[in-house]
């Protein structure tokens, strides 16, 4: 016999009367109906939030059963953005897919690039110049910050801080968005990697004013932190709340920020350095209890180490090449073979599982999408939790519905 | 880590009778994987979680890929008899191989920080005969990445808490990811077919009604 998670859920709809902190008997004085089965369905509630309520970061359903306030059997529904990527991918050439990768995560489109570079050149055996790996480095954090700014802010959004603090994560997007935009041409939609390096070098006078970004950033930060860490209403609502144990989430597959709030250390630049992560200096938060505010705490200090990495990088920036020589970017045609390379997104863990078959089209074409695999735990962790409480730790998930779907 | 000629040992020491082969891997990435059978692959899966030198409790990418039937031609040097004195002649030989699906399992180690370890699972065939036991109770991460390859690929997974189609919608038929698949002319299907639509919806018929 095979040893089974215990903390598994398959039925969880059969397995509600046991679960801590929900009452077996109601706490109304409605009498249960008791079913045929045994269950009792008279008192159940079923709301169906989504596709369109506002606070669902998207078009996302969840079918939820409720008892009361508490959540008795939550099941995500999607796919109302799937548009086949894998299949596209698989009748255009490699470098055409890379604008593609822009819209998975539409937030973090240069960690997207990047996930997605490296896994060709593993595929190809290209090496990416010392420079190129730089500009890597510098885009990729920033994303980082730009995408833990927002989620913070819209995370308070659905606690009922509707605007200010989401306005001053976008007052301090809007600074790195233009940076993205004097480099590459585009806001969002960067499209800036390449197998073996980068599109284009820096222009003049870039790397000064991301370094005043970056250094202003820890002023920003102090000050997001002054309004929300010590928060009476963002304390109450978060800690305890959508707790998920480090068991579980190793087992669910669960990457980034989500993992180490639950105090898993486990962060892709430290265990595969790849790039060149391994020449900063910077550590990797944990949190200890893996609730909410564990995931909001662990993305703020997240944010801090990311400023150093910066700091780290820009001073660093070597002169040279961008491009790997041995690169081709017209009819690039790898080896057949197959190659899984993956990043540290902001997300959590963004792979690409490639194989060749010799042709200019890959034959398979795989995304690993963080945020979707980081939502097999959705249930679990809104399991007897109030119904307000569920956009909450949907929210601290961190999902992007152009990469949960695809 | 150890290299996984010498996992394959282990685990044929640990489960005698399972079938494993090494899938060899040319690209320059060298990540070799392991064909596991169906009878076996739960324990072999089992075995990889809880065994102390890996320790593998995260399956990290779970995906299918669709290989339809194929012919391949090889040349082989045959000797052959010819006007008395024999020779060895070269001939081509198509080598026919019968489609299936497979799933791929990347798995790493959290505890340990150690992977991948590739693990690759097979299907008899590509149609009435395409299941695969579910690894999902081994490694829960494997749940909606094997409910996505129900749904895009057409692999049942058998004993899968819950295996419904999660990108497509309910009623859909097909399955998107295949490699014959065949888009319909119009996925919003409306009885009245209109502009484009209907363009494409007469060319289409008219090919099948000349066959």
């Amino acid at each position: 016999m095979i040893n089974t998670v215990t903390e598994h859920a398959g039925g969880a709809a059969s397995s509600a009367g046991n679960l801590p902190g929900v009452a077996t008997e109601p706490n109304f004085a409605i009498t249960p109906k008791i079913s045929g089965d045994g269950s009792r369905e008279g008192e159940l509630l079923e709301i169906s939030m989504g596709p369109h309520h506002p606070s669902t970061h998207g078009v996302f359903r969840m079918d939820v059963v409720l008892e009361g306030e508490r959540i008795v059997k939550l099941k995500p529904v999607f796919g109302y953005l799937h548009r086949n990527h894998e299949k596209i991918a698989e009748g255009i050439s490699y470098l055409g897919s890379m604008p593609y990768t822009d819209r998975l995560d539409y937030f973090c489109s240069l960690t997207n690039n990047w996930a997605y570079a490296l896994s060709v050149e593993k595929l190809a055996g290209l090496q990416p110049p010392e420079r190129a790996e730089y500009l890597r480095v510098i885009t990729a954090e920033l994303t980082r910050l730009i995408n833990h700014t927002c989620l913070i802010g819209f995370l308070v959004q659905d606690m009922g801080a509707l605007g200010t603090p989401l306005m001053y994560a976008f007052r301090e997007r809007e600074k790195i968005l233009d940076l993205f935009e004097a480099l590459t041409g585009a806001r969002m939609m960067c499209n800036y990697m390449r197998f073996g390096g980068c599109r284009v070098d820096l222009p003049p006078g870039w790397l000064e004013q991301a370094r005043r970004v970056v250094d202003n950033y820890p002023r920003f930060l102090d000050e997001y932190e002054s309004l929300l860490t010590e928060n009476e209403i963002l304390v109450a609502r978060t800690q305890g709340v959508g707790v998920l144990p480090a068991r579980l989430a190793i087992n669910a597959g669960v990457t980034g920020p989500m993992l180490r709030a639950s105090g898993v250390d486990y962060d892709i630049r430290k265990v595969d350095r790849y790039g060149i992560y391994d020449r900063f200096d910077f550590r990797v938060p944990l949190g200890a209890h893996g609730d909410v505010y564990d995931r909001y705490m662990v993305r703020v200090l997240e944010m801090r180490e990311s400023v150093k990495i910066l700091q780290q990088a820009i001073r660093g920036l070597p002169d040279g090449p961008i491009m790997d020589a041995k690169a081709k970017l017209r009819n690039f045609r790898p080896k057949a073979g197959e190659a899984y390379g993956r990043i540290e997104c902001p997300k959590g863990e963004l792979g690409f599982y490639l194989i060749s078959d010799g042709s200019p089209n890959p034959y398979r074409y795989r995304v690993r999408p963080p945020s979707f695999i980081n939502l097999t735990i959705l249930e679990d962790m809104c399991l007897g939790q109030k119904v307000a409480d569920v956009v909450i730790i949907l929210g601290s998930v961190d999902i992007v519905l152009g990469e949960v779907d695809r | 880590m150890e290299t996984l000629e010498q996992i394959k040992a282990r685990i044929e020491a640990a489960l005698p009778g399972a079938g494993l082969r090494l899938i060899p891997n040319d690209s320059p990435a060298n990540q070799p994987s392991l064909l596991v059978d169906n009878a076996h692959a739960v324990a072999v899966a089992s075995f990889l979680r809880e065994d102390a030198q890996l320790q593998l409790d995260y399956a990290s990418n779970v995906t299918g890929i669709d290989w339809p039937e194929s012919v391949r031609k090889e040349k082989v040097k045959v000797k052959k008899v010819i006007d008395g004195v024999e020779k060895e002649v070269e001939e081509l030989i198509e080598k026919k191989r019968p489609g299936f699906l497979e799933a791929v399992y990347h798995l790493y180690s959290m505890t340990l920080k150690q992977g991948p370890v590739i693990l690759r699972l097979r299907t008899e065939n590509r149609s009435d005969k395409a299941h695969l036991p579910s690894l999902t109770a081994v490694w829960r991460g494997a749940e909606l990445q094997e409910r996505e390859i129900y749904d895009l690929f057409g692999i049942v997974f058998d004993q899968h808490p819950d295996l419904r189609r999660i990108l497509m919608w309910d009623g859909f038929q097909d399955h998107p990811m295949r490699k014959d698949y065949v888009e319909p002319d119009d996925y919003e299907y409306e009885p009245t077919p209109h502009d484009k639509v209907l363009e494409k919806a007469k060319r289409h018929y008219a090919s099948e009604a000349n066959r």
